[in-house]
């Protein structure tokens, strides 16, 4: 019985500490770390977002081509054509909650597209680009 | 009368096929995909059945997923050998080789050429057509791992890819 408590607590210490996050938390952690890096920095641009999404990067593919040119609505993969769920939180309340996916996700595109990682400043500003886009958001 | 007797042997032939699958693999009633499996896995496409491919050929694919068909798919070690284990406990059980190595891609398997042999060749073809990696554009039950006739239609010229 005593260990069967000890687990149940373990589980819901677990849960507890991966829990849910918003938008704005991961816009607070970039924001320290782009100052960490650039003590210049003065804030994100969604105008800088949107062109760094629309953007090749000297390669063949930006953000958009898989993302589309509006991130408030559904996309499409450009090789395998399976639907993608809008990536605008204002669209989609489930991204950018959860930080194992968010960290997972700019690892694999901004190799994907820029064949490196993204800086904290480049994230930050697509996020304040993506927090303009969807439901509720300036058009 | 053509099409008819083409559409008997093509249903013969699936009949045939779904019989060798059950018979060959030990999947029936198939379980649903570990949804671990699903999130790691059926983004970018589909989640694809284990039964798609041998083991010989996941464990490529499984070992080249930082450099995935053009794509960093890369997943954490753990999550890693999570999905390798569910595919070695559903891989078809004939080779998928050619020449003697393991193919990667379903659509070169003689089993997925053969299966698809009688889709009209506009459908691959045309601007707008469907991908081949796209099942789901004409099996509706794909993202759930079901690719039953029943599930089945070929969309309209133009609407899915």
């Amino acid at each position: 019985m005593r260990s069967m408590m000890l687990v149940a607590a373990a589980f819901a210490l677990g849960v507890a500490t991966a829990r849910a996050e918003t938008p704005a938390d991961f816009e607070a952690g970039f924001a320290t770390e782009a100052r960490g890096a650039d003590p210049a920095f003065a804030g994100f641009s969604a105008a800088r977002g949107q062109r760094f999404f629309a953007a090749t990067h000297g390669g063949d593919w930006s953000c958009a081509s898989c993302h589309g040119n509006d991130p408030g609505a559904a996309g499409e993969h450009v090789v395998t054509g399976k639907r993608i769920e809008p990536l605008a939180p204002p669209a989609n309340p489930e991204r950018f909650t959860r930080p194992a996916s968010v960290e997972k996700w700019f690892k694999r595109n901004c190799n994907d597209v820029l064949k490196r990682p993204c800086t904290a400043h480049e994230k930050g500003d697509v996020l304040a680009w993506l927090m303009t886009s969807g439901a509720g958001g300036a058009r | 009368m053509k099409t008819w007797i083409r559409r008997l042997t093509l249903s013969s032939t699936l009949a045939v096929a779904a019989l060798a699958a059950g018979a060959s693999t030990a999947e029936s009633p198939r379980a649903p995909l570990p949804p671990a499996y699903v999130v790691e896995c059926g983004s970018c496409h589909v989640a694809f059945p284990g039964r798609m491919l041998a083991a010989a050929s996941w464990r490529a694919v499984v070992a080249g997923l930082d450099q995935h068909f053009g794509v960093d798919a890369s997943v954490d070690p753990k999550t890693r050998e999570a999905i390798a284990a569910f595919l070695a406990s559903t891989a078809r059980s004939k080779p998928t080789t050619a020449n003697g190595i393991p193919l990667l891609r379903i659509t070169e398997t003689r089993w997925f050429r053969q299966e698809h042999d009688e889709v009209p060749g506009r459908f691959w073809k045309e601007p707008n057509a469907v991908k081949a990696a796209n099942c789901a554009a004409c099996h509706r039950g794909a993202a759930q791992g079901s690719y039953s006739e029943r599930s089945l239609r070929l969309p309209k010229q133009g609407e899915a890819k």
